[in-house]
């Protein structure tokens, strides 16, 4: 037996051939215009960015900003759909629209594969996870997460007003996906700095991102280094052991797909959780509908997804274009936004109203095209479990504080702070 | 009526096998499949249309052939 040793180095120095990649001026500050100018780390975007959404829709359709370097924001769900199939022309080698793009060598793999890589890599590197991830597998670990949602309830025990998005929602993720890659359950509050630090730290200047991503890294390759002396049954070993055209995985891969699974994992599930309880708090006649009639569940909750999808994904625009009115340069960003597809009038009737018994939803939550999300069925157990497990113990509940509702802002919109009054009876 | 699925344009989103379990089920990798020979049993009509106007992709055909019971 051969000793595996791909991790005993720092993993982040075996790419030294790349070039450095391309750094922009960071802009912040108030959007004047959202047509010309637009961010989605401002405040107002995290509040609510449907109107601002809607307005662009009818104006534009597709708005720009010279933040991030330049970047182009379609509205329209058909164009939306098109960019997401259009994989010749834009790629996925970041999806995190920042102040700072990779080099073009990163392609096809990317840095977090399969999310950052384009075909034909894309699809070798996906059909390595989907096995772990469909209804069946995923089904397994329903009794746990049920178990897990009573354990967060029976913590509240008298508590007259709960935050359901750090003290429920939160954790429910956090805990299934730390399980599934074999990762201490206890680490989950780390977790949570990592994931801020990648999805909301996108306009600090790129050295501090740099050395916050370190952090994780550091963490992963511990992890990796744990599962290479105590092998077990989990994603990690299974990445560790993992072969791709008669090789085992480049180091970086085993470590970006780990990164890829934690960050895409926890807060997104998160903001899918909080964002139905939040609508329901607010919303009596839906929350006493959906607790006398729990079979209602699995499609109200495809309408808490299309209505508040979480995710806004990015590309990169491949060579100078002129692409639906548009003059779109090389390396231009798209930020690729399904939240605003879902709401287009165009596809979906009373596209602004949540409709919790609407029966034709085909929403673009988890994305289209091969890059659909990889842990949807695992995404939509939890949601089910944890709004069926909270409806069936705490019925009655209400908005403690609107004004105390906090958003995240960036690429994942869901609630971070959410003061509800319960009931328990 | 027939179901199909064009495996060219699914990609698991799972919706089909979802809404209508007794017509599609999943392969070992999460994409749809329609079970047996596609046949939509009578009274399953209206499910089978439900999972076509919910899959993302748009990947389920229905072909609504005459059948010896009209």
């Amino acid at each position: 037996m051969t000793v595996d040793d791909r991790f005993s180095q720092d993993i982040r120095e075996t790419r030294t051939d790349l070039p450095l990649g391309t750094r922009n001026e960071i802009i912040t500050g108030p959007v004047s215009d959202w047509a010309t100018n637009f961010s989605h780390l401002e405040p107002e975007w995290a509040a609510d960015p449907y109107p601002i959404q809607d307005d662009l829709r009818q104006r534009c359709p597709i708005a720009h900003t010279d933040r991030f370097g330049g970047g182009w924001l379609p509205t329209r769900y058909e164009d939306v759909a098109a960019i997401a199939y259009d994989t010749e022309r834009f790629s996925s080698r970041s999806i995190i629209m920042s102040n700072f793009r990779p080099p073009l060598e990163v392609a096809p793999v990317g840095g977090t594969p399969p999310i950052s890589s384009d075909p034909p890599f894309h699809h070798d590197a996906r059909k390595l996870l989907l096995p772990a991830f469909t209804k069946a597998a995923v089904a397994k670990r329903e009794a746990a997460t049920r178990a897990l949602c009573h354990t967060l309830i029976d913590a509240f025990e008298d508590q007259p007003v709960v935050d359901a998005a750090r003290d429920y929602a939160q954790y429910i993720p956090m805990r299934v996906i730390a399980d599934m890659l074999g990762f201490p359950p206890q680490d989950g509050p780390r977790f949570r700095e990592f994931i801020e630090n990648a999805l909301e730290g996108v306009n600090l200047p790129p050295e501090e991102r740099i050395a916050r991503m370190g952090k994780l890294f550091d963490y992963l390759l511990a992890q990796i280094r744990d599962h290479l002396d105590h092998p077990r049954e989990d994603l990690t070993t299974y990445l560790i052991n993992a072969e791709l055209y008669g090789h085992k995985l480049d180091p970086s891969h085993v470590a970006g797909t780990m990164a890829l699974l934690l960050i895409a994992g926890i807060d997104t599930t998160w903001s899918a959780i909080g964002a139905s309880l939040w609508h329901l708090a607010k919303t009596p006649h839906d929350r006493e509908r959906l607790v006398a009639e729990p079979e209602l569940l699995p499609t109200a909750m495809e309408e808490f997804l299309r209505a508040y999808a979480p995710v806004t994904m990015a590309r990169l625009v491949k060579e100078d274009m002129h692409w639906n009115g548009v003059e779109m340069k090389a390396d231009d960003w798209i930020l690729l936004s399904f939240p605003a597809a879902n709401r287009d009038p165009q596809q979906f009737d009373r596209a602004d109203e949540v409709v919790i018994d609407r029966q034709v939803n085909r929403h673009a939550a988890f994305g289209l095209g091969i890059h659909r999300c990889v842990g949807s069925h695992l995404a939509r157990m939890e949601l089910r479990v944890a709004l069926d497990v909270w409806l069936e113990r705490i019925p009655d509940f209400s908005l403690a504080d609107p004004a105390a509702v906090t958003w995240a802002a960036g690429q994942v919109r869901g609630p971070r702070t959410l003061p509800l009054r319960i009931g328990i009876g | 009526m027939n179901v199909r699925i064009e495996s060219q344009r699914c990609h698991g989103h799972g919706r089909c096998y979802d809404l209508a379990p007794g017509l599609f089920a999943e392969d070992d990798e999460g994409y749809g499949q329609v079970i047996a020979d596609g046949v939509v049993p009578p009274g399953k009509e209206q499910t089978a249309r439900l999972t076509m106007a919910n899959c993302p992709e748009r990947a389920i055909d229905i072909s609504e052939e005459a059948r010896d019971d009209r």
